[in-house]
């Protein structure tokens, strides 16, 4: 099989995982949905390191974050696609 | 693939199958367990499992007590079991229990006698059924006689991603040929517990779910000395990229693939309902889980794996996966199925399913784990609450 940069889980998701090391500034990432089998592309706007997770569309304040096909938690601040998502821009909805 | 439809197991007198052959020496209580080392140094094949509990204990907390052990004795993977306990009373609680399978199993109380013609006495008797036991001989069992508990620790992102969803390919796969499958970490669904009560197979097993995991976040609550959100996820989740503690708990549920749970046990308690998913409420401190697990009657246990966990089992045989490349090389001894290829998208998920289903089948028919090779036996009592 082709080499892969980031797996996303469900085709629901709107995050992937970096499963290499690091994403480069401006990368073309190849990206693996696992449910369905399927390729896409995205570009990586910043540096995101392994088991990180980056955006796959823009994202603004109250959004929801879906990983796994489910809520994960809400978007506090906005994120450009291709940036990383992680505890700076998305919080739990449990507190 | 083609799954196969037998392994070879033990067919024990009550019609449960063990994919172990152990005679083991059952300390009833922490004072008795110098007494059940020695039985265990004198005989060969067997062994004793050594525990901190067993006095003063009592209402609920000695229920799960007696449990635990009955529930371990009971365990087809056990085929004779020599009781030792300070009191007669709660050892013969213990033995007249365990005789309900029909399995040979023998008390001795050590009150009035004394470690040494005790140890005499129970090693004669120890003697006697190790070399019974090892008469017996495998036979081919249907797949249906695995009875499959699954639990995950040292978690990571790549737990999520590729070693428990591989452990739920395998249910997905064999819950239809009739397994006996486990779930537990109450605490560790915190966050996925309201998606994780519609997979119950009908209302009330979905209810039972959420009164289950509303008692535990209650006593939590009770408990907690700071704000959970600081403690989950973890700084180390965080590192690795862990943003919420909705995330880590659906990497988590990952573990039980698309089936649906028939019944909600409490911990230790054996399934009745028939074959298909349980939950167990259990801690998610892996030697509590994993043994509460075995005193159900579970008689073959997987454990994914992210940063490397080296838990074993003393009656479970324990078969560890790591979807973690780090993991699978540095700590390679410990690890029975490495499922990293998934990673670099040079294993599907399928095909990792497949080849745990070979591994649990090789494991189960004898094959000796990671763990049982370097002599991981944990055992280790779940408390609810201090004695008196």
């Amino acid at each position: 099989m082709s080499q892969t940069d980031l797996i996303i889980h469900d085709e629901k998701d709107n995050v992937a995982v970096v499963v290499i090391d690091k994403t480069k500034k401006n990368q073309e990432c190849i990206g693996w949905i696992m449910e369905n089998d399927k390729t896409i592309k995205i570009k990586s706007i910043n540096a995101i390191p392994l088991g990180h997770k980056i955006a796959l569309i823009d994202f603004k304040a109250g959004d929801t974050i879906l990983k796994y096909g489910h809520d994960i938690g809400k978007v506090v601040a906005s994120i450009k696609k291709g940036d990383h998502v992680h505890v700076h821009n998305v919080k739990t909805k449990k507190w | 693939m083609e799954i196969p439809k037998i392994f070879l197991g033990y067919k024990r007198e009550n019609g449960r199958v063990g994919t172990r052959n152990h005679v083991v020496i059952l300390p009833v209580d922490d004072i008795s367990n110098a007494c059940a080392e020695a039985v265990a140094n004198n005989i060969k094949g067997t062994f004793a499992i050594p525990h901190a509990y067993g006095r003063l204990q009592f209402g609920a907390d000695l229920e799960l007590f007696f449990d635990t052990m009955i529930g371990t004795g009971k365990n087809p993977n056990v085929a004779a079991v020599v009781v030792i306990g300070i009191e007669p009373k709660w050892t013969k609680k213990i033995v007249d229990a365990i005789a309900i399978t029909g399995k040979p199993v023998e008390g001795f109380s050590i009150e009035g006698s004394g470690d040494i013609k005790t140890t005499m006495k129970a090693s004669k008797k120890a003697q006697e059924f190790s070399q019974w036991a090892s008469e017996k001989q495998r036979e081919e069992c249907p797949l249906s006689d695995l009875w499959i508990s699954v639990k995950c620790g040292e978690s990571d992102t790549t737990s999520g991603l590729a070693a428990n969803p591989a452990v739920g390919n395998l249910m997905d796969k064999l819950e239809p040929l009739g397994v006996h499958l486990c779930f537990g970490e109450t605490s560790e669904l915190t966050g996925a517990e309201k998606v994780c009560a519609t997979r119950g197979a009908s209302t009330e097993a979905s209810k039972k779910f959420m009164k289950t995991w509303s008692d535990y976040n209650d006593f939590i609550l009770k408990e907690a000395t700071n704000d959970l959100s600081e403690s989950q996820p973890t700084a180390g989740n965080i590192a690795g990229g862990l943003t919420t503690i909705e995330e880590k708990a659906f990497g988590n549920f990952q573990k039980i693939g698309s089936r649906k749970f028939i019944d909600v046990l409490k911990p230790a308690e054996e399934p009745k309902k028939g074959p298909g998913l349980y939950f167990m409420d259990t801690s998610s401190a892996a030697g509590e889980c994993l043994t509460l697990q075995a005193a159900a009657g579970f008689n073959i246990h997987l454990f994914p794996t992210g940063q490397g966990n080296i838990i074993g089992n003393a009656i479970e045989p324990v078969i560890k996966l790591t979807g973690n490349p780090s993991t699978a090389t540095n700590m390679e001894e410990h690890i029975d199925l490495d499922v990293s290829k998934i990673l670099k998208r040079e294993m599907n998920m399928n095909q990792a399913g497949d080849e745990l289903i070979k591994t649990t089948i090789r494991t189960a028919s004898g094959r000796l784990t990671c763990a049982e090779a370097l002599g991981h036996k944990e055992f280790i009592m779940t408390k609810l609450f201090r004695s008196a």
